[in-house]
């Protein structure tokens, strides 16, 4: 700015300069609190990475990903991530298949069918179902889901990736449900009115026209729920199971990547250990499978976005 | 009215309407509409053209609350498709429209005009690929597009999107075909296509135009209706309305003295 040709300062100009001054202020506190997010995420990756680099040098990446078993702590030490990763695939893939129906078809319920009424009532109640502790969970799972099962199953374990998976799926259908609903509900009144128009049921026009139409909205849900699934704690630590396992089987025991670290960041391992590496090389693979998770979905929501 | 020869398609007989706030938009309308004649609606916004116009295929019927009172006879069946006991479906077979926007599925151009006959639940793919075709000529696009039926229809030009909702109404054999401001939202090359299509179309069907377009209605209509308040002011020949209207207030409108 140009120096102002008189001495004088106007009381006009005086206040401006301390606007300006308290807008700056203002300015940089808002960006130190982004900033802590941002800041926060890279010291994640950045310890993950740490700590994992030197597990990697006692461990070989070959071994880390073809052994077939995962005992860090037992005297005969294998490092094997791939029975962790079934479990954690096992589970969340049972809790997909619980998940995406039942969230799919609430939201095309709430969205086409039901009065404004209904959905005023059991929208809420849905999103009440986000705010229960996932520990709670967790004992729903191992106390009436598994009990019940075993009903049908007699040989199933008390700690079982069926239960903890059903549980789990029932814990994501609000995701789904609610934001399928929201993009169901984006797409424009005109489109629907022209399908009514050439004689399409109710049914035919959401099935037809509007779930096409909000399917990268539906995708994303998906894709949330997923890394959801994947990086569930609470609910597979409690109901399936301790014991590392390479199974694809839902009846087994099985213990997820997520269980183990809770497993040994409650334990008392010397720091520095090669136990105490293994949880961040086993949360450096949780956090690849999430990110590619939720690359995948921003790849899908852009390729398949629509224009109305 | 001076052509009383013509054969009449559908009537409207003391049609009220009313929205679910009990708002009054339509009072007492009567009015014949002429088989394979092209009849205008004109008036200033809110005069309740539009609303008269989504009363023919039963609309109204997707908003709850909105209330009818009167009837539209079609004919030759005597038809009343405002009674209760006719399902809005079975009228809205017969009777298609073309909106203000073009509003094409988020589907290729192909299953957009197919969309009406599979609906219907015709699944034969001869008679589907025949009945695409010879809509797609109809509504002038088939040279266009026949090169990329399975592209995405939101790829296509505003002026195409449009005539493809055309052929898509066209597809499954209407009897009346409704059109609301189909121009509206188009360039003056798009709307001159249009406004050609719908004088070939009236060959094949009766048409209903809503238009704020005074010359539109004037190129395009057989004969022209003037709205205002939910009322019918005026119904007769489209010569006679724009040349020598018989009240007032058409005459006020039409020469831009009001609206």
């Amino acid at each position: 700015m140009q120096a102002p040709a008189q001495l004088t300062i106007s009381p006009r100009l005086a206040k401006n300069i301390r606007r300006n001054v308290k807008e700056r202020i203002i300015e940089l506190i808002l960006m130190l609190a982004a900033l802590v997010a941002v800041a926060t995420t890279f010291a994640i990756v950045g310890v993950l990475l740490y700590e994992s680099l030197s597990f990697f040098k006692t461990v070989s990446v070959v071994e880390f990903f073809t052994d077939t078993q995962w005992t860090p702590l037992f005297e005969d030490a294998h490092y094997g991530i791939m029975p962790l990763v079934s479990g954690t695939l096992t589970t969340s893939a049972i809790a997909l298949a619980v998940a995406v129906p039942i969230g799919t078809v609430s939201a095309i319920f709430l969205s086409e069918f039901a009065s404004h009424k209904t959905r005023e009532i059991i929208k809420p109640i849905l999103e009440l179902l986000v705010g229960v502790p996932t520990v709670v969970f967790g004992y729903f799972a191992l106390f009436f889901v598994t009990p019940m099962l075993q009903t049908i199953y007699p040989d199933l374990p008390s700690f079982n990736m069926l239960g903890a998976g059903i549980v789990m799926g029932v814990m994501i259908i609000p995701y789904i449900a609610s934001m399928s609903e929201d993009a169901m509900r984006a797409v424009p009144m005109s489109m629907r009115e022209g399908s009514y128009a050439m004689g399409a049921t109710r049914f035919q026009t959401a099935i037809k026209v509007v779930t096409p139409a909000a399917i990268s909205g539906i995708v994303a849900a998906y894709i949330l729920a997923i890394s959801r699934a994947v990086g569930e704690t609470m609910v597979v630590a409690i109901a399936a199971g301790q014991q590392p396992n390479l199974t694809f089987n839902p009846l087994d025991s099985a213990a997820t990547i997520t269980a183990y670290i809770v497993q040994v960041a409650m334990g008392d391992l010397p720091h520095g250990s090669i136990g105490y590496q293994s949880i961040f090389a086993a949360g450096l693979v949780l956090m690849a499978m999430t990110l590619s998770f939720n690359i995948i979905g921003h790849w899908v929501r852009k390729k398949y976005r629509e224009s109305y | 009215m001076a052509n009383v020869t013509t054969a009449i398609k559908a009537e409207a007989r003391d049609l009220n309407f009313f929205y679910s706030n009990g708002a009054r938009a339509l009072k007492g309308i009567s009015m014949p509409l002429y088989e394979n004649k092209i009849t205008a609606l004109i008036g200033p916004s809110g005069c309740g053209k539009s609303t008269f116009l989504r009363c023919f295929n039963r609309m109204h019927d997707l908003y709850p609350g909105n209330k009818y009172q009167g009837e539209i006879v079609m004919h030759p069946d005597n038809t009343n498709v405002l009674d209760a006991g006719v399902d809005p479906i079975e009228v809205r077979m017969r009777i298609s429209m073309v909106f203000q926007k073009p509003n094409p599925f988020p589907k290729s151009i192909y299953e957009n005009v197919a969309y009406g006959l599979r609906v219907r639940g015709e699944n034969n793919k001869r008679i589907m690929d025949d009945k695409v075709e010879e809509a797609l000529k109809g509504a002038a696009l088939w040279n266009e597009v026949k090169d990329r039926l399975h592209d995405l229809a939101f790829n296509l030009s505003g002026g195409q999107q449009q005539r493809l909702c055309i052929a898509r109404a066209l597809a499954t054999d209407p009897e009346i075909m409704l059109f609301d401001e189909p121009t509206s939202a188009l360039d003056p090359i798009a709307t001159a296509n249009i406004e050609e299509l719908m004088v070939e179309l009236r060959s094949k069907l009766t048409i209903l135009v809503v238009t704020h377009n005074m010359q539109q209605a004037a190129r395009v209509s057989d004969y022209t209706a003037y709205m205002y308040l939910g009322e019918l002011i005026e119904y007769d020949d489209t010569d006679k309305i724009f040349t020598n209207p018989g009240r007032k207030e058409t005459e006020d409108y039409i020469t831009g003295k009001f609206g």
